[in-house]
């Protein structure tokens, strides 16, 4: 088992599989097939089981020289962060083939084809270890989301999908931009060989804004967040699940991955202003939910507070923080992805996803509403939930670093189970409208969210498990970030951006 | 002289096939033998100087006193120069515009354009590309207004006579200016001479003059106004070739020019403002095209931007991704076109509702053109973005930091319109009375050059290793 290439495996199966697709013939057939492959991708990732928890370093590492001019190499490895990322990604993709069952009821074959090439973009984002390698399965997986909106999306899909697109490219180009830098001051594309040298303090200012920008509108965060209600709600329920539980984590994981070991003193110095955006957006979704009449937009806000903890837990540079942050990545997926395809599964009986027309589940659908509940207290950070667990490990990393910025995001708290708790009491006691003919949960639905429910109870009681999974990770990008000498001497004066020789700014650059 | 003959294989071969071409054209006048579907012997023939050229990579020489310079630079391009016209034959054999009886003419004049570019790769004297040059234009003259009856094919013509004129006429002028002030038309003489403003005012002027007519094959900014109107007055087949391949040509010239000057020298300054200029320009103006002709037309305004930044590199690295980035930029454009020509059945433009609902009608060719236009984006995984970034990492540090932030933002803005192939493709469905559908066939070639996109975008290192090994070989330092 040594020699298996556990990740490449993981990445290019669902690719493959995408290669076969045509030969199947029926949409049953490929509905079966695609449950098949997310089955056999479950399987496939049972060798994760042997990571090391103890390791804080990378493990399952490939490597292969690829273009060597260039000193790209095709290297995949798995830390804490990303086996947490890559589990949540791995589970996701037969679950989206069975909520999608009788929701997509046209060009079913391309559906399924654009989730699973989503699918592998999105394992191969959590899994390069190559700058360049990462920035192709970014890229990868705009073409497919943007397919999964655009053809089976609702009325205003074109809209959205554009939106999305341009919104996203917008950000990554200046990532490439900052990937060439980063080349041709560290001499390599390797992330881990470029955390571990130093840069110039002005060069790290730009680069970090550079891919901050990219990253936040990934998150998204505040300002850059105007695409994700609109793709949110245009987008069928598997995309929005994807959306919502693996591709706002890249940006996140960028974060930790690139702006805190590449940049740490820049990470530091523009932290007020992270911390200030990040308050901004756990209250400004918070509030904009509160008046939602649509409930996959008042989710979607309410993803953006989510998102705000994540981002403030980052750049708060405590180990509670980093907890607490990748804790909400992890559960923020796993619950979000569960309201959303709760939305869906409504939808489905009532056409559609205004609360007032969804009124009164609780007497005629009480499985749904059992699910609903659960889902939502979890959202709302509940104690017992997993969600609570990741609030409370930032809210005590905020506290520990600040106490006012602790106390600026209680309302945010209580903003998160205003908004919850209206849409569930509306949901549960409202007076029916016609819920009186809908049938509840069947078992392809029970299928799909008792795992989801069994974690939100398991992470939420048992949270050790997967903290003690994060911890080494978390330790090595903390030392990563405070190691002595993170900035190097300046021998000039930095200009930003233009006519910036950072060759000769980097004391020992490495042969090229 | 059995090694000249050796060293020159590609262009004999290219050759042979004017000369058997012209012998048709002449003993049988007005017939259409070359291609008729069965018997064609002229995609086998191209096929063969493909074949050449690819045998021939690693030839060295110094010929015709030494204003012929076989290397690995011109080997690279004359490949990519065979490549083009393989591909542009298959794409040109079934034209529903050309006028019956004028096809050997027609293929006649499209191989000696070829045959110009060869020999355009591998002048290294001024006298000598400038025939090359001309020789490869006066072909595609003579090209442009062969569709039948359409007046704007005419008019095309002569937009792109008369715009070519005077721009060859500028180059001729800043020949003459940088003898009277050299003393050399030798570039290797050249090279080893200042190039400032301060130490050589008039050959400064006389370098940029003589490169403006190369700017005008490139469609480099301001010299591109002929582009989108020539693009689609001219049939698709010939607009394919006019598109793709003189810009080979164009760039091999200014690689080689380009090798003479150092980053922070006027010129060198003049080419980045005006390749910044032009990705903005083609860019924003792509925007609000219908037409996908013309569309095109303003995108390779743009890229002849991107090309700039691997000239102004005036690095190795920066020929060597300027050359790998202009046999991208063919292979893409050809693809495009190839999709293009097999939709429009009967020969007319297309606009992008034309493409409602492609992914129904021809599922292949939407796929094909998804991966072109991607590519053209410069999006992973296609061989496009390997490109760009090769590109975008030479010029970095290399004194023109700006010019690469400025074609990343270029990208952001490309996207929009590029995307709109897709989004025709797959997400509108057709309106109204149903589009032109796809003639049949053509699927195979299409799905070939998606998947060498695909491939090249994957597994750049193999063909990278032939540019890189030219541009060393052009800039040892």
């Amino acid at each position: 088992m040594s020699n298996w290439p556990t990740l490449t495996v993981l990445v290019f199966f669902p690719v493959a599989a995408c290669l076969v697709l045509p030969a199947v013939r029926g949409d049953r057939a490929v509905r079966v097939f695609a449950l098949a492959v997310g089955m056999a991708e479950l399987v496939l990732a049972l060798p994760l089981l042997s990571f090391d928890l103890s390791v804080a370093g990378y493990q399952f590492q490939e490597h292969a020289a690829w273009v060597p001019q260039w000193g790209l190499n095709y290297h995949l490895g798995l830390d804490g962060i990303s086996l947490l990322m890559v589990l949540l990604t791995v589970l996701l993709l037969p679950l989206c083939v069975l909520c999608s069952w009788s929701y997509i009821s046209r060009r079913v074959k391309e559906f399924h084809v654009s989730l699973m090439l989503m699918t592998s973009a999105c394992i191969g984002v959590f899994v390069a270890l190559d700058f360049v390698l990462f920035y192709i399965f970014w890229e990868a997986m705009l073409v497919p989301m943007f397919l999964l909106i655009a053809v089976w999306g609702g009325p205003e899909r074109r809209y959205a999908s554009l939106k999305f697109f341009l919104y996203t490219l917008a950000g990554s180009t200046l990532l490439l931009v900052a990937m060439v830098a980063f080349y041709l001051a560290g001499g390599t594309f390797s992330i881990p060989e470029l955390s571990a040298k130093s840069y110039p303090y002005g060069f790290q200012c730009w680069t970090f804004l550079a891919m901050a920008f990219a990253f936040a509108i990934k998150v998204p965060m505040f300002p850059f967040h105007t695409w994700l209600p609109a793709a949110h709600v245009e987008a069928p329920t598997a995309g929005s699940v994807l959306l919502a539980s693996v591709l706002l984590k890249m940006g996140a994981y960028g974060f930790l991955r690139f702006c805190l070991p590449l940049t740490p003193a820049a990470s530091a110095a523009f932290a007020p202003m992270m911390i200030a955006i990040s308050i901004a957006s756990i209250l400004y979704g918070g509030f904009v939910a509160l008046g939602q009449r649509d409930m996959k937009k008042l989710i979607a806000y309410s993803s953006v507070a989510h998102m705000g903890f994540v981002t403030l837990g980052i750049f708060l540079f405590s180990l509670h923080g980093l907890q607490g942050a990748l804790m909400v990545m992890l559960n923020h997926g796993i619950t979000t992805g569960g309201l959303f395809m709760l939305v869906g599964c409504i939808y489905e009986r009532s056409h559609s996803r205004e609360i007032g027309k969804n009124l009164g589940l609780g007497k005629y659908l009480p499985a749904y509403m059992g699910f609903f509940g659960l889902f939502a207290l979890s959202s709302l950070g509940f104690p017992g939930t997993n969600s609570f667990v990741g609030e409370a490990l930032v809210m005590i990393g905020a506290f520990a670093v600040n106490p006012w910025v602790g106390a600026a995001i209680v309302p945010g708290v209580m903003l998160g189970a205003a908004y919850m708790l209206r849409l569930g009491q509306k949901l549960a006691w409202g007076a029916p409208t016609e819920a009186a003919r809908w049938r509840d949960l069947n078992v392809r639905e029970w299928l799909y969210f008792a795992p989801l429910a069994v974690l939100v109870i398991y992470i939420g009681l048992a949270p050790g498990l997967t903290l003690r999974a994060m911890d080494p990770t978390l330790g090595r990008v903390l030392a990563e970030f405070r190691r002595p000498g993170a900035v190097a001497a300046v021998t000039e004066p930095a200009a930003p951006i233009a006519g910036t020789r950072t060759a000769a700014l980097v004391p020992a650059p490495a042969a090229r | 002289m059995e090694s000249t003959i050796t060293i020159l294989l590609p262009e004999i071969v290219q050759t042979a096939i004017v000369g058997a071409l012209f012998l048709l054209s002449v003993t049988r006048p007005g017939s259409d033998a070359p291609l008729p579907a069965r018997k064609a012997w002229l995609p086998v023939a191209a096929w063969v100087a493909v074949a050449a050229a690819a045998f021939n990579l690693s030839a060295q020489g110094l010929l015709f006193g030494q204003a012929y310079q076989v290397d690995g630079l011109s080997q690279f391009f004359k490949l990519a120069v065979a490549l083009g016209f393989a591909i542009a034959v298959l794409n040109g054999s079934a034209q529903p515009t050309l006028e019956p009886g004028q096809r050997a003419d027609y293929f006649l004049l499209l191989a000696l354009s070829a045959l110009g570019l060869m020999l355009l790769a591998s002048a290294v004297e001024l006298v000598t590309i400038y025939l090359a040059l001309e020789l490869s234009s006066y072909s595609l003259y003579a090209l442009i207004p062969m569709r039948h009856r359409d007046s704007r094919a005419i008019e095309a013509g002569i937009k792109y006579i008369l715009f070519g004129a005077a721009a060859t006429a500028l180059s001729l002028f800043g020949l003459a200016y940088i003898l009277a002030d050299q003393h050399s038309s030798y570039v290797a003489v050249l090279a080893a001479r200042p190039w400032s403003w301060a130490a050589a005012p008039l050959g400064v002027v006389g370098l940029t003059l003589f490169m403006a007519g190369f700017f005008y094959k490139l469609a480099l900014f301001p010299f591109h106004f002929w582009a989108p109107d020539v693009y689609d007055g001219a049939s698709n087949e010939t607009a394919a070739y006019a598109a793709t391949l003189p810009k080979l040509g164009a760039v091999v010239v200014l690689i080689r020019l380009a090798a003479m000057l150092t980053p922070g020298v006027q010129v060198t300054t003049v080419l980045a403002v005006l390749g910044a200029a032009s990705m903005t320009f083609g860019n924003l103006a792509a925007l609000t095209q219908q037409d996908i002709k013309r569309m095109l037309g303003y995108s390779s305004v743009a890229h002849a931007g991107y090309v700039t930044v691997g000239l102004v590199a005036g690095s190795a690295a920066g020929m060597a991704a300027a050359g790998f980035y202009s046999l991208v930029y063919v292979l893409m454009n050809l693809t495009c076109f190839w999709v293009i020509c097999r939709l429009s059945a009967d020969g007319r433009n297309l606009t992008l509702s034309d493409l409602d609902g492609l992914h129904r009608r021809a599922p292949v060719l939407a796929f094909v053109l998804a991966v072109a236009a991607l590519a053209l984006v410069g999006l992973p995984p296609t061989a496009g973005f390997m490109g760009k970034l090769f590109l975008l990492s030479a010029a970095w540090d290399r004194g023109y930091d700006w010019l690469v932030v400025v074609a990343a933002l270029n990208t952001a803005v490309s996207i929009y319109y590029y995307l709109n192939l897709i989004r025709h493709a797959y997400t509108v469905d057709p309106a109204g009375e149903a589009p032109p559908s796809a003639a049949p066939g053509g699927a195979w070639w299409g799905g070939a050059l998606a998947a060498a996109l695909l491939i090249l975008g994957a597994m750049p290192a193999p063909v990278y290793r032939w540019a890189e090994a030219a541009g060393r070989q052009l800039m040892p330092r």
